[in-house]
């Protein structure tokens, strides 16, 4: 059983239809690409899988357990936050609490609902977490003293220490500088070493190709090619993924 | 002389310190629950409170005070505010509360509404609570915000209780004043002003503190 089923999935804001029937599905410890031009609705398929966004229709199945459907959506703000920890989102700016130490942004959400006698746990892995990020001599910066790259790394750490089923990218590298992208990628390549269950969207085809198990090309709110991450990137099979492809930079 | 000036001055700042202090105390909570009111999405809500607060802000605040302190006599008849020095008092600080709530509101609105949205999406999807999101990640980052102009507001209002003396209320200026009449001199009157100085500057000083103290991040 896949860890995660989306089915015929349709959002539309005002007039303009930007998904236009989204399914597709994930095995655990599989991680899965999302290409496509800027527009094509990736974004706001990740913000309806993390329910930023609220989907017109379709459903959204993890571990087997319908967690949306878009006939009746749920509203219940307290289901809703529980709904939300199925899924982990690391976005293109970061979104670093300014006021928070790295090591406190991290800890901060598992804190709050903490027993006493958890609390020790949860700091032990926040620091566990920073150090696999490299950044074990950071935890105590503030984010405005960190760099791009050492921000969103500290905002994967964050997303990791709730352990959720599948956790989502919004391009992790769009914000950041070329010199700076490398360090991002390689952790999130070492997160799939370890079969994390991950969706990325990302313009870094070569690293869509090289790190994900399953890739898929959107264009126009739907997807239009789908498969082994390699096969679709190296020989797309629609003329129009060729054409994507052959616009950006591999 | 000069001795007695200031005694009779000090005594005069004391009342112009409790309408400060007792003005803040009460505008600045209540100007947190008109902000929110006014960012309601109700729209019962939103726009009667809109409504109030354009009245405040767009009339003097000299003819509020006259008119929550002698409205309630002539259009409904009731000595609201009873007499003596006290309902007067009592009478000025409602109006002050009620005007300065108004313009912390707006503040406070200001700083709210410049709060990137990823900051509540990014504890949203950490599973937090909208309370929880309010008061652990976005409360902190709007005082950082807008201690400035809440600085600004407070330093006019020290300056603005001289109003309270259309309706004679006994602050400083009143004193001061006071001594033309019963000894034929002004320079107390002028004198008050080292008292307004001293005290904003003390504030001035303050809010250099807080905004320091809040300049760890940013």
């Amino acid at each position: 059983m896949p860890i995660l089923e989306v089915k015929n999935l349709k959002k539309k804001f005002d007039k303009n239809q930007i998904l236009k029937g989204i399914s597709f599905d994930l095995e655990e410890g599989q991680a899965i690409s999302i290409i496509g031009s800027s527009g094509s609705g990736k974004t706001t398929l990740l913000r309806c899988l993390n329910f930023l966004e609220t989907a017109d229709e379709g459903t959204i199945t993890v571990r087997g357990e319908q967690l949306f459907d878009g006939k009746n959506p749920v509203t219940d703000p307290d289901l809703l936050r529980k709904m939300r920890l199925h899924f982990g989102l690391v976005f293109q700016q970061f979104n670093l609490f300014p006021q928070y130490t790295a090591l406190e942004n991290v800890t901060l959400a598992p804190l709050i609902n903490a027993e006493a006698n958890e609390k020790a746990g949860i700091i032990e892995n926040a620091k566990d977490l920073l150090d696999q990020m490299g950044l074990s001599d950071r935890m105590d910066n503030y984010p405005h003293q960190l760099s791009g790259g050492q921000q969103q790394r500290v905002a994967i750490a964050r997303a990791l220490a709730l352990k959720p089923d599948i956790l989502c990218f919004d391009e992790p590298t769009s914000a950041l500088d070329p010199e700076l992208t490398g360090e991002v990628l390689r952790v999130i390549r070492n997160l799939a070493e370890k079969n994390t269950t991950m969706i990325i969207v990302t313009h870094e085809m070569a690293f869509a190709r090289d790190v994900a198990d399953k890739a898929i090309f959107m264009d126009d709110g739907a997807i239009l090619e789908m498969g082994p991450a390699d096969e679709l990137i190296n020989n797309p099979k629609e003329e129009r993924t060729r054409q994507f492809l052959s616009g950006v930079i591999k | 002389m000069f001795l007695t000036v200031t005694i009779s001055l000090l005594e005069g700042f004391i009342g112009t310190i409790k309408l400060f202090l007792l003005t803040l105390v009460f505008s600045l909570p209540l100007g947190l629950f008109i902000c929110f009111g006014s960012m309601s999405k109700t729209a019962v809500l939103k726009y009667p409170i809109r409504f109030i607060i354009w009245i405040v802000r767009g009339t003097p605040l000299m003819l509020q005070l006259l008119i929550i302190y002698y409205g309630p006599g002539i259009f409904l008849g009731v000595n609201l505010w009873g007499g003596g020095s006290n309902g007067r008092f009592m009478a000025a600080l409602v109006a002050f509360v009620f005007n300065y709530a108004c313009y912390f509101s707006e503040i406070y609105r200001g700083g709210i509404q410049s709060i990137p949205v990823g900051q509540y999406e990014a504890g949203k999807v950490l599973g937090m609570t909208k309370s929880q999101i309010f008061v652990k990640i976005i409360l902190l980052q709007v005082i950082k915000r807008i201690v400035p102009p809440i600085s600004n507001e407070v330093i006019t209002l020290v300056k603005d209780t001289s109003l309270a003396r259309v309706i004679a209320v006994y602050e400083i200026i009143w004193n001061g004043q006071a001594f033309i009449k019963s000894s034929g001199i002004i320079w107390p009157l002028f004198y008050t002003g080292a008292f307004y100085l001293l005290f904003s500057g003390l504030l001035t000083l303050l809010f250099g503190y807080i905004e320091k103290k809040l300049g760890y991040f940013k």
